[in-house]
């Protein structure tokens, strides 16, 4: 089985990004990029199932500009056979990027296609469940646990009310939730080999054609309210007195 | 005129609240007119509970078999059929409408509005990216709308007094590509964590499972629902459900006390509509006193016991 891995490069979740002063975006320019920890969680769900004899193949993908190369060749260190960059200079929403990851899924044919749940920038939670829409198969979302068998996987959900059980028949579609598992470090050796693994570019416009493209229109960015400054108390006798007080116990 | 069809959220007995907070922000749209669309194996009772909430013209109720009404792929494409005279569909932000509601946007060949915060006008939404450290205002030209509401950001309204025609619908062909096995539920003693007026919150600080045992302690003396940090869910301290934060549950309690959590931006985007944050961690320098209303630097196993003793 060959298993496809979506990422996406985006602001390390270290950053606290900060709005543009005119309302034009959020400052990106030399802040530190990295592989949405979700996707870095997806490529580690594929190697551990490659490591235990159920896939022969790992391929990365990646829509984005040209440095996405970077996050394609750590997903490669982290052990993936090979990668593609879907390279386009403009920032694009969920629906043509499911579009266009649909066209490399019907290229690739894998058995298995994992990507994270959603994207730490613009938290849209999206391309996924549109991905297997357009695939016409199973989705399996928020997934926290994963058992490949044959031709059927069982996926543990993590979801509001708990932990929900479902079967897919495969190919299906995954998208990963945090304790899925934790991901491998890369080692420096890895670094190396991962330079000669195989990583094609294409254009965006080769993997979308005769596709109606509905953007929604982003029209202003701001900075979120900021809550109001609140006290420090020095005791719980002061903490009890001022919750009475608020009326709330 | 704006026609909203928006996806009910239920368990089987009864209307999630979700659901209701969805008809709040689809009324904030002026002379909207909304209906609900609802699945279920046994349909009748949860349509007819569907058909109370207030300001609801007609609930869709749609007949499902092998529990197919828990399924994104059970449920996505009659939600887009149905979506045809209609020009606003909403779900919930929840994990079921995240699940379910961007395969009726592709379905409908659109881009969905996630997490829709604030209603400018029919076409004009906020909503948060970056885990709520920005707003953007997003406007779609389209003719249709396919969007996610924000459960913090609106009011459960009336969920008794309406009284909405029922039109029975079913399901041709259902899809038999995917099984739902099993649930495992939480704890459904205490307050749900999502609609709770209070809720008390457990972090890192709390350091094992069973020290865990004095947030629902504390909990149960003050009739609050518990949540957690990241850190302590991934610890095993606590069930996942309990997560509070950017990609677990985003929260609106009129008092949120928070004990042993530092406060990452991912936790902090989770709590940000809270009517009183309390903090109660050993470190002063912790983030989450940036957001709180009331700090109380100290240890938590002398504060907490103090706390039940005194409240």
């Amino acid at each position: 089985m060959k298993i496809l891995v979506a990422i996406k490069r985006v602001v390390d979740f270290n950053v606290r990004v900060q709005v543009k002063p005119d309302g034009s975006g959020v400052a990106t320019d030399g802040v530190k990029m990295s592989i949405n920890p979700f996707d870095e969680i997806a490529i580690e769900e594929a190697l551990r199932i490659k490591e235990a004899g159920k896939a022969d193949e790992i391929v990365v993908v990646t829509i984005g500009v040209n440095d996405a190369q970077q996050q394609l060749r750590t997903a490669l260190a982290m052990g993936a056979d090979r990668a593609i960059l879907v390279e386009s200079e403009s920032e694009i929403q969920s629906l043509k990027a499911a579009h266009s990851l649909l066209h490399i899924v019907e290229k690739e044919q894998p058995g298995l296609v994992i990507m994270g749940k959603q994207a730490i920038d613009d938290d849209n939670n999206q391309t996924p469940q549109m991905l297997a829409t357009l695939w016409k198969r199973p989705q399996a979302t928020f997934v926290s646990k994963l058992e490949i068998n044959e031709d059927k996987a069982l996926a543990t959900r993590e979801i509001d009310a708990g932990l929900e059980t479902i079967e897919i028949k495969l190919p299906a579609l995954v998208s990963t939730d945090l304790r899925l598992n934790e991901p491998r470090f890369v080692k420096l050796p890895d670094i190396m080999k991962a330079k000669r693994k195989p990583l094609d570019v294409i254009n965006i416009d080769e993997t979308v054609t005769g596709f109606d493209d509905k953007e929604l229109n982003i029209e202003n960015y701001e900075s979120p309210q900021p809550r109001q400054k609140g006290v420090m108390v020095e005791s719980v006798d002061e903490l009890v007195a001022a919750l009475k007080e608020k009326g709330l116990v | 005129m704006s026609k909203i069809l928006i996806l009910a959220q239920h368990d089987g007995s009864s209307i999630n609240q979700s659901t209701s907070k969805a008809v709040t922000a689809a009324q904030q749209i002026q002379g909207a007119s909304i209906d609900l669309i609802v699945f279920a194996d046994d349909v009748n009772t949860i349509a007819a509970k569907a058909s109370k909430l207030a300001g609801v013209n007609t609930v869709h109720a749609v007949t499902t078999s092998n529990e197919n009404w828990k399924l994104a792929q059970g449920i996505a494409p009659k939600t887009a059929e149905l979506s045809a005279n209609y020009s606003h569909v909403f779900g919930p932000s929840t994990t079921f409408g995240k699940d379910v509601m961007p395969c009726v946007a592709a379905l409908l060949g659109q881009n969905q509005i996630s997490d829709i915060m604030q209603v400018i006008d029919a076409t004009t939404f906020k909503r948060p990216i970056y885990a709520g450290n920005a707003v953007i205002t997003v406007k779609s030209n389209h003719d249709k709308i396919v969007a996610t509401i924000r459960t913090a950001s609106f009011k459960t309204g009336d969920m008794t007094s309406g009284s909405a025609n029922i039109e029975n619908h079913s399901i041709e062909k259902a899809q038999t590509d995917t099984k739902f096995i099993s649930l495992q539920a939480g704890n459904s003693e205490r307050p749900d964590l999502q609609t709770a007026a209070k809720v008390i919150s457990g972090g890192r600080g709390l350091g094992s499972e069973e020290n865990f045992e004095l947030m629902y302690k504390l909990a149960d003396k003050i009739g609050a629902a518990t949540g957690a940090s990241r850190a302590a869910v991934d610890a095993g301290y606590c069930p996942n459900e309990m997560q509070v934060g950017q990609t677990g549950k985003i929260i609106a309690p009129d008092l949120y006390m928070s004990f042993g959590i530092s406060g990452a931006i991912q936790h902090l985007t989770g709590i940000k509509d809270a009517g009183t944050i309390v903090a109660i961690n050993k470190d002063a320098d912790a983030p989450i006193y940036e957001v709180a209303d009331i700090g109380l630097v100290g240890d938590l196993f002398k504060i907490v016991p103090e706390l039940m003793e005194k409240l």
